[in-house]
């Protein structure tokens, strides 16, 4: 068993490979990465990329061909019954007993991670007044919408007080109340200390989220970074956009005048233009740090007589870089 | 967080996966045993009372037969106590995934299992008795002088039952369960000495022999052997009871070992 440190990082991911028996190619081809403690971490890509089995070997129900994996310093080949008590997981569908009411399902949870009956009856009345479920906990979850699914289910995951939190496309399919009320859940258990390594297809949700998103496709980490520095990626992802009016627009050498002028502004890349309904023009600058430009964007504009009618950054979307990375083929 | 020994740790988890089936079973306990119950009743009436009445059986074949009936009560309650629900579980549900990441080894969460549902088929089989006394009357007839074999039997005959299950329950899929009554439950009920001792099918060698490879001959003669009161001054002739003892403690071992390793492939990929 491998001691756990405080400087170790929450997971650590070196060179893992899987291959499933008669497979042709591997699921996880060779993947490394860390998430540090207290850290939203997001995993993305396409249907097949290798998220799931990348998060099954850490969870202890995939077996990696090879390489390592720790979370909390542990090692998870070497001890997974460590893993175990310091990790929870919420999974993609619901796998709540059905057999045992709301409130049950919890303290038996507790009660398998050896919580003492006290704590875990105070716990379970606890988290199922915050996640707003203190009027079901008598109800079987037969019923359950999906929503009431996913938040029990989260109950459950920190019933144990667990260090690490996996969640496995944690509002796939909710409506929009679901999905606010359990950004706001997880963001809160993060400022708590939890760290929290989500798999998601919703780039929105990357983006609002984590703090450090990785991108698979085909078993590979194709990038590993902060939502803002993946969106730089792309490009000319990074633009300022002015709206101008400028008089007499219909003279096509003042329009391109400006145009020049706002191109050899210092760290402009590129500058477009785009000639809407007189006295419109629209100007896309192009640049490494878009939003130093606006200062002198906008006095190149006045400088010329036009007047600035809007001005704003274009930045590449996550749901860009992920096309960008990924393809737009089907899987 | 606090290290507990993993030993402490294990043995509490395994402890509270056992109290939640106490707790599942507890409230549905009417449901569990009228499932049990409802074909031996019903076997008892017929044979015991029907048959006889009619002339069409002996009175004194019902006394052959009820060991037969407490076998296969058990044996059916223990292994319904794992097939179905496992293969269910594994099949979709999935509810079994919070034991599998309970802190314990995960071979103990199937063992858990087998525990239980041999538990299931010890008060299925157990209750047969007062139930048998009841419809039979004046022609119950169960030897007292062997009671601990009794128990002991009922005991090895549920955990078989129990073990079979296991391995039932994981290599068979959802899609398969219909198949699964027909071509095991089926062949499994008829060739396993329930309905007729052992040593009567001397004049059909072949079959007699073939009976041999069903388990569940062992445990009903086992129990006949303990159980039918003698004839005339004389026991009746069944399988050597130390045979059978070895041939129900070799199928319960062979089965968990078996099983376990079915349930791992199942859970771990």
């Amino acid at each position: 068993m491998t001691a756990s440190t405080d400087t170790s990082p929450a997971i650590e991911v070196r060179d893992l490979v899987k291959r499933y028996q008669k497979s042709k190619a591997n699921a996880v081809d060779g993947v490394s990465f860390q998430v540090r403690r207290g850290e939203i971490f997001g995993l993305l890509g396409p249907n097949g990329a290798g998220k799931t089995t990348t998060i099954g070997v850490l969870i202890t129900s995939v077996v990696p061909t090879s390489g390592a994996c720790s979370v909390m310093g542990i090692d998870v080949g070497a001890d997974p019954i460590g893993v175990k008590q310091r990790i929870a997981v919420v999974p993609q569908q619901s796998n709540l007993d059905r057999s045992l009411q709301v409130r049950e399902i919890l303290t038996f949870h507790a009660a398998y991670h050896s919580v003492g009956r006290k704590e875990r009856e105070e716990r379970a009345d606890r988290l199922l007044n915050e996640l707003g479920l203190a009027d079901r906990k008598k109800d079987k979850v037969n019923r359950f919408s999906g929503g009431m699914s996913q938040r029990l289910m989260i109950a459950r995951a920190l019933m144990h007080s667990p260090d690490v939190l996996f969640l496995d496309e944690p509002t796939n399919n909710l409506d929009p109340q679901s999905r606010l009320f359990l950004w706001d859940r997880i963001r809160e258990l993060n400022q708590q200390g939890l760290t929290i390594l989500l798999t998601t297809h919703d780039m929105d949700e990357a983006d609002k989220l984590c703090e450090r998103i990785a991108i698979m496709d085909y078993g590979k980490i194709l990038v590993d970074n902060t939502s803002a520095e993946l969106k730089k990626m792309i490009p000319g992802g990074n633009a300022l956009e002015i709206h101008v009016r400028i008089p007499e627009s219909g003279d096509p050498a003042r329009n391109t005048g400006l145009k020049q002028a706002l191109e050899t502004l210092p760290g402009v890349t590129k500058a477009e233009m785009e000639v809407g309904q007189p006295p419109a023009v629209t100007y896309r600058l192009y640049s490494e740090e878009a939003r130093s430009l606006v200062g002198s964007a906008a006095q190149a504009v006045l400088a010329t007589g036009a007047e600035v009618h809007d001005l704003h950054l274009k930045q590449a979307s996550l749901e860009e870089v992920f096309i960008y990375l990924t393809g737009r083929h089907l899987r | 967080m606090q290290d507990r020994s993993r030993v402490s740790l294990g043995i509490t988890a395994f402890l509270a996966m056992l109290h939640r089936d106490l707790v599942v079973t507890g409230r549905e306990f009417i449901a569990f045993l009228l499932q049990a119950l409802m074909q031996p009743l019903f076997f008892l009436f017929i044979f015991g009372k029907v048959l006889p009445g009619i002339g069409l059986a002996a009175g004194g074949f019902v006394a052959l037969m009820l060991p037969g009936i407490v076998a296969l009560t058990t044996l059916v309650a223990s292994m319904q106590g794992v097939t179905l629900p496992l293969v269910l579980d594994l099949g979709f549900a999935r509810e079994i995934d919070d034991r599998l990441l309970a802190p314990l080894p995960i071979g103990f969460v199937a063992i858990e299992k087998v525990l239980f549902a041999a538990l299931r088929g010890v008060i299925a089989g157990a209750v047969i008795f007062p139930l048998a006394w009841w419809i039979l009357g004046a022609r119950f007839a169960v030897r007292s002088d062997h009671i601990a074999l009794v128990a002991g039997m009922i005991v090895l005959t549920a955990c078989m039952g129990a073990s079979f299950g296991l391995v039932m329950g994981t290599v068979i899929k959802p899609e398969q369960i219909s198949m699964m009554f027909t071509l095991i439950f089926t062949p499994l009920l008829f060739t396993g000495c329930t309905y007729y001792p052992w040593a009567a099918l001397d004049n059909i060698r072949w079959f007699q022999v073939f009976t041999l490879f069903n388990p569940l001959t062992y445990a009903a003669e086992g129990l006949r052997y303990a159980m039918v009161p003698p004839i005339n001054g004389r026991n009746i002739p069944t399988l050597h009871i130390g045979w059978v003892l070895a041939a129900l403690v070799a199928s319960v071992v062979g089965s968990v070992i078996l099983g376990s390793r079915t349930f791992r492939g199942r859970v771990v990929s």
